[in-house]
């Protein structure tokens, strides 16, 4: 074992008293930042919700809220999808991954204000995004449609956070390099330039039109690979070992993990462009990069496997790791899903389905989001002093929205592989193929109604806390009695 | 691994090689890519847009129509497209040229559009579809675009743009008009003829 496999620290200057004393330092730090980028993602979250699930609905029932330009299906899902994506994955990323970075550097934050003011202008380019693609100034390029004023203000907005990590990593304290620090770095500078150059090569200075389908995809794909999967794995790194309070398995795997995630990851996009318009090798290269993601996948879920074996009786009283393995979970599936999507002969049915649509949501959802809710749910205690105020309500929020999404995510990939199959029979009338998807349409209603109400009890628990109405740190809001 | 230079190097050096693979090859590749020209007029391939249905492609974003509606054949041997009826031929990259936004799409909750212009060329039926779609196309989940018609009195004389709605969608003493919006939409709509013409990378079947 080294220190290494460790995500907190065992290196010869720290005494268990000055280790203490350093996490309260940078948790008192962090309680400002980290406390605004948490709350703002929750906003998005609720707001994100209530677009989906109006988005939901419409898909059943066509004539709802039918008659208002703003309120149309093609404005309200757009709104959904960047306001779930930049307000509540991308600043619960920016909270969790920067305050991990500052226990692992053992940095506390030091632009403090500046972050602070990247909270709120993270704020600002979603309101300016969400009403432009309400008011009908949607893109239309899907993950972009915010109109390019709110991608500059967002980029702006990210800047402070990405000043603030290479700060960090220059005051880090000697000693070993955890892997959740690789992850956490690469991710603050991928996104930035992935948004920016997907800016500039579809708006500010287009490419010709056939182009514009493998950037937007090169983003879209990345977005999620390369900015929401390392903060996520770098959670699931960081609170694995430390709930369980064991070194984390293989250092060398984690080590395989993170360069193979780096070097296929970022290749794979273009598996949602098959069929298209596209010279061979480009998807070619794609589907093959997918494929080789078994090899970060594997290695992943081997590890962290590995690490929770013995402990599995920890999710029984641990919300957090209770949230994070069920995401670290997930994110195998969706993995293993994704791979099997890109080879063109399953590619053939799923392409242009549903069956792409509850795949999306596996890996957003039951990956991505589930996972910073297990890491809010971990550090909202240390940066407010104040527990949560009750653990039926992190069962409820955790069981309603696990249900929610597995439920979601099974009877949609049903209804989506039917409706390949009927597409891909031309003697199956198109009208038919809308028909047969009706009653998942609607169970996806159902499914987004359970998640929703959990997203509300984890907003009034979050309220509670930061309005002070719950018990100051001391005894752990525990799921069940933690054994001795 | 504590050398974080070396570390960060290798995060811009995996980083730049999809970059440039995936967004600035396929950018320069078709950044030359020239129009064709029809052998027998000499015109451009594929045509430009009239005005109206370059407004109407604007109308088609803002209301997120490629939610539901792709824009692409795919070839024979990788969907029933050309079955059914989709396109003669698979869409190529030659036939995106004219698209400020190339809104090629992913889903197929709706039927393809590449070449709706040819399936479809009826403006009565199209603003039809848009106001009610179930009154086209029975059973569609497509959203009714009633706000993209005004509901105005009726005069003495019978518009000529008014709506001929069925008895059960119509109010007596109105009429029911489309805006310039829809006007425009269904022009692009029209408009929409990706594979109806020869290119010599992809030509028509015989």
């Amino acid at each position: 074992m080294t220190s290494a496999s460790l995500p907190y620290n065992e290196h010869h200057q720290e005494t268990p008293e000055t280790g203490v004393r350093l996490r309260v330092e940078v948790d008192r730090a962090a309680r400002e930042p980290i406390t605004a980028l948490f709350v703002t993602a929750v906003f998005w979250l609720l707001l994100g919700s209530v677009l989906a699930l109006v988005s939901s609905i419409k898909m059943h029932m066509p004539g709802f809220l039918a008659d208002a330009a703003w309120l149309t299906f093609g404005r309200v899902r757009p709104g959904h999808l960047d306001t779930v994506i930049y307000g509540w994955a991308s600043a619960s990323s920016m909270g969790a991954g920067l305050w991990m970075m500052s226990r692992l550097c053992r940095a506390p934050i030091r632009y403090r204000r500046l972050l602070l003011a990247s909270a709120a202008l993270w704020n600002v380019g979603n309101a300016i995004g969400l009403v432009g693609v309400l008011a009908g100034w949607s893109t239309s390029v899907e993950w972009l449609e915010y109109p390019p004023l709110a991608a500059l203000v967002l980029t702006v907005a990210f800047l402070p956070v990405m000043v603030e990590a290479v700060s960090m990593v220059r005051r880090r304290q000697p000693g070993h390099v955890y892997v959740s620090q690789w992850y956490i770095l690469a991710g603050i500078f991928w996104f930035p330039w992935l948004y920016a150059t997907a800016q500039v090569l579809i708006f500010w200075h287009p490419v010709s039109g056939p182009a514009q389908p493998p950037v937007n995809w090169w983003f879209a794909h990345n977005v999620l690979g390369l900015w929401f999967t390392p903060v996520g794995l770098a959670a699931a790194y960081y609170f694995i070992p430390k709930i369980i309070g064991k070194p984390l398995h293989s250092y060398y795997l984690s080590m395989v993990g993170f360069w193979s995630l780096a070097f296929f990851y970022a290749w794979n996009g273009m598996h949602h462009l098959i069929g298209g318009p596209f010279p061979a090798w480009l998807i070619s290269v794609s589907v093959v990069a997918s494929v080789m993601m078994f090899v970060p996948v594997i290695t992943v879920a081997v590890n962290h496997h590995l690490t929770m074996r013995g402990s599995f009786g920890a999710l029984r009283w641990s919300p957090t790791l209770r949230f994070v393995v069920f995401a670290a979970m997930s994110y195998t599936l969706v993995s293993f899903q994704g791979s099997l999507m890109a080879i063109r002969s399953l590619n053939r049915l799923t392409h242009f389905t549903h069956y792409t649509i509850a795949h999306a949501h596996l890996g957003m959802y039951a990956f991505v989001t589930m996972m910073m809710f297990g890491a809010i749910y971990y550090i909202v205690p240390r940066l407010t002093g104040r527990e949560w105020p009750s653990a039926t309500a992190i069962k409820a929020h955790f069981w309603l929205c696990a249900i929610g999404v597995i439920f979601y995510w099974l009877e949609l990939s049903i209804g989506g592989f039917l409706q390949g199959l009927a597409l891909l029979d031309e003697k199956v009338p198109f009208i038919a193929t809308v028909k047969l998807t009706l009653p998942y349409l609607e169970l996806r209603s159902l499914a987004g109604c359970m998640m929703t109400l959990g997203h509300f009890i984890f907003a009034w628990s979050l309220w509670r806390v930061l309005a002070g109405h719950t018990a100051a740190t001391g005894k752990a809001t525990l799921l069940a009695p933690q054994p001795a | 691994m504590n050398h974080f230079r070396i570390v960060f190097l290798g995060f811009l050096l995996t980083f730049a090689s999809a970059w440039v693979g995936l967004a600035v090859l396929p950018s320069r590749y078709f950044a030359t890519l020239p129009f064709a020209h029809d052998p027998a007029t000499g015109a451009e391939l594929p045509p430009p847009l009239e005005p109206l249905a370059q407004r109407g492609a604007q109308v088609y974003l803002a209301n997120g129509c490629i939610y539901c509606h792709s824009q692409q054949v795919r070839p024979a041997d990788a969907g029933s497209d050309i079955a059914r009826g989709w396109g003669q031929r698979r869409t190529v990259a030659r036939d995106y040229l004219r698209d400020r936004i190339a809104v090629m799409g992913t889903m197929r909750t709706g039927p393809d559009l590449s070449n709706i212009g040819v399936r479809n060329p009826s403006d009565a039926w199209h603003l039809l579809h848009l106001y009610n779609p179930q009154i086209t196309s029975p059973g569609s989940i497509m959203p009714p675009f009633r706000f993209l018609f005004d509901k105005v009195k009726a005069g003495p004389e019978p518009r000529l743009d008014a709506l001929s709605l069925p008895p059960q969608e119509s109010t007596p003493g109105y009429d029911i008009i489309p805006n310039a919006d829809a006007r425009a939409l269904v022009a692009y709509l029209k408009s929409l003829r990706r594979s109806s013409y020869n290119l010599p990378e992809e030509p028509l079947p015989d």
